[in-house]
């Protein structure tokens, strides 16, 4: 067991992976010199030297389509984009290929490339920093979407991404960088499942990444109501695991789903459908969303908040929930 | 660029040639046949003819190893035969059989093929280069002396990709040969209707790297060049353009009318077919005779009925295999 940031569990991670395997190196833009732009690779460049810690030039389409050529050419690259915002530089490249090639050359070549990029708002960055576009990459087959929500899974999935023999995304929210917690020396490393942060019997409230943090605010916030909320986090945005998702369902028969994503089309959407189909009648009350407001994230620091779904909406709307006879 | 019509007429010369010429001819001869098909309904979607360019492929491909890596466009048969994947599989695709390249899930405008490292087959104009400078990439990094071929048209000079790809590989000094067709033509738009400077290598050489235009219409000098530069390109010297300046003579798709070129220019260019140029030189200095030539066509109208037997008689891929590849089969259900 050892104490580290967030940051510092990912950089371990790709250290680790470098070590063990030589087919595997970093790219990207500020990787090498800079650090990262949020520190991840800071002093990998000197371990690992310029060959396997890339500098790339601002070219989001080229170095992203060249970590599918690498990966094709039999490497295992580490692709970092500085945010998912950017990666729409290079949606081209991640839909139409990564996703595609192994189903459109009729299952002859595989992509098993890793990209790593920040999502999500509350650090006032504006608009073109700020979103939270998992939910696209999760509705496109061919790919896995993670987002690591704690310590533990960001020093974690990376090696098991790194083994999967098909394109991997991992989420990684802006806000979780600085946040410490103790890790065990061999953290779970599974990326098929969901995970429930907190166990509860009242209502169930389903998040990721940034929201996971909310969710469970929310949950502590309703405890002093009497309300037992359990936290589901869904770690694996795609393949969703519908079983923890519908064995969470059984149990507290009513659901919150939280994405910082908007709501309109959003993956709680997905998520809300699902259960909808599978288990209608357990539920003994609507599937209700907490999304972000539809607006793209502004810059001040109390519109910006007045954006993002907060503990406090969650606890009211989960209180109107369990109130209900159903 | 060395010239090859000043060289003596070896016999190793002559065989080359001949080589080259059975390329094109199964190009030309598979293409039309191709036609028919479309026009009989065998063969569906979007199909884009190579007729008028096989010089650029014939002469590219006599250039490369089998270790090397190739990347196409949608206008990809030529490039395919050329390269050697099988016409039966090729045109099983385009019947979208089990048996094809793609197993049917590309058609005409995505073939691949593992056995000859052929990397598609890609339908977005600009989307294979990026997967090229990879391939390329990872060949250095691994101190392999294999050079990728990365096809495009005069189009994709015009998509941020090219230049995004073409920087990077030069900066990284990559083994990409970049094969820029310049057709005249973006579909239906010409050049200078869409591009500020048409001068296509001049545009490649400011990247810094070296970059010649070639008459793409003259199969000798495409393979000269070709040759020229991936030996280079093979050697370390980084990444090399070539411009193969080229006309096809058929529409941009089967469902192009091609009302947006002049008639007189179509003609002539077509005097200038690569394959008749091929013929009267080596005629001219006796390497094929009547006989020869009737021969080869031969062989390849043989190849080309095979291929469509082939696909013809090949049975469809069962629907419950519909969502096979779209991840690594692991043995459990994903």
């Amino acid at each position: 067991m050892s104490t580290m940031t967030y940051r510092e569990a990912m950089r371990e991670a790709i250290r680790d992976a470098m070590r063990s395997d030589d087919r595997v190196f970093l790219m990207g833009e500020d990787v090498g010199r800079y650090g990262g732009c949020f520190g991840v690779s800071l002093g990998l460049l000197e371990e690992f030297g310029p060959e396997r810690i890339r500098d790339t030039p601002l070219s989001e389409s080229a170095f992203v389509g060249a970590g599918i050529g690498a990966a094709l050419g039999g490497m295992r690259p580490i692709v970092e984009i500085m945010t998912v915002n950017f990666s729409l530089l290079a949606l081209d490249q991640i839909l139409n290929n990564a996703a595609t090639l192994r189903h459109m050359s009729g299952g002859q070549f595989g992509v098993p490339l890793v990209i790593r990029m920040t999502t999500g708002a509350g650090r006032q960055l504006a608009a073109q920093h700020s979103h939270s576009l998992e939910g696209w990459y999760a509705h496109i087959p061919g790919l896995r979407a993670l987002a690591p929500a704690t310590v533990a899974d960001a020093r974690g999935m990376l090696a098991t991404a790194l083994d999967d023999p098909d394109p991997v995304l991992i989420f990684e929210h802006g806000t979780l960088y600085n946040v410490s917690a103790d890790v065990p020396e061999h953290p779970p490393s599974d990326i098929d499942h969901a995970a429930i942060r907190r166990p509860g019997r009242d209502i169930t409230l389903i998040a990721y990444g940034g929201t996971v943090r909310t969710a469970l605010a929310a949950a502590d916030q309703l405890a002093t109501d009497g309300i037992e909320a359990e936290v589901v986090d869904l770690r694996t945005l795609r393949p969703l695991d519908d079983a923890t998702i519908m064995d969470s369902v059984r149990r507290t028969h009513r659901v919150i789903v939280i994405d910082e994503g908007w709501r309109t089309g959003s993956l709680a959407a997905e998520v809300t459908a699902r259960i909808v189909e599978k288990e209608f009648y357990e539920l003994d009350a609507p599937v209700t969303r907490v999304c972000s407001a539809e607006v793209p994230i502004p810059y001040a620091a109390h519109l910006e908040q007045a954006a993002l779904p907060q503990p406090d909406q969650v606890r009211a709307v989960a209180g109107e929930l369990v109130g209900s006879d159903g | 660029m060395t010239s090859t019509r000043t060289a003596l007429a070896s016999p190793a010369r002559a065989e080359q040639r001949t080589d080259l010429l059975r390329q094109m001819l199964l190009i030309r001869r598979f293409e039309e046949r191709c036609v028919e098909l479309y026009s009989a309904a065998r063969i569906r979607g979007f199909m884009h003819l190579y007729i008028g360019e096989e010089a650029v492929a014939a002469g590219v491909m006599a250039a490369l190893t089998p270790a090397d890596a190739v990347v196409s466009t949608y206008r990809d048969h030529g490039h395919a035969l050329a390269r050697g994947v099988s016409a039966e599989k090729i045109m099983a695709e385009m019947y979208g059989r089990v048996t094809g390249c793609s197993r049917g899930r590309g058609g005409s405008m995505h073939l691949f093929d593992a056995a000859t490292r052929f990397y598609g087959g890609n339908a977005i104009v600009g989307g294979g280069l990026p997967v090229a400078v990879g391939l390329a990439l990872a060949d250095a990094m691994a101190q392999r002396p294999v050079v990728t071929a990365c096809f495009f048209g005069d189009g994709a000079v015009a998509e941020g990709e090219f230049h995004e790809c073409l920087n990077l590989s030069a900066l990284w000094r990559l083994p990409v040969l970049f094969c820029c067709e310049n057709n005249l033509y973006a579909m239906g738009t010409a050049i200078a209707r869409a591009q500020a400077v048409t001068d296509l290598a001049r545009r490649a050489a400011s990247y810094g790297l070296t970059a010649d235009a070639v008459d793409g219409m003259d199969v000798e000098a495409v393979a000269d060049a070709a040759g020229a530069a991936v030996q280079s390109v093979r050697a370390g010297e980084g990444p090399r353009f070539l411009e193969l300046q080229t006309y096809r003579f058929r529409a941009h798709s089967m469902y192009d009318s091609d009302r947006y070129r002049d008639k007189a220019e179509i003609a002539e260019w077509r005097k200038r077919d690569p394959i008749d140029m091929l013929v009267a030189r080596m005629r001219e200095e006796r390497q094929l005779d009547d006989g020869a030539l009737a021969a080869i066509e031969d062989e390849v109208r043989r190849q080309t009925d095979a291929a469509v037997q082939f696909a013809e008689e090949s049975p469809d891929e069962p629907i419950g295999d519909l969502t096979r590849f779209v991840y690594a089969e692991r043995g459990g259900a994903r």
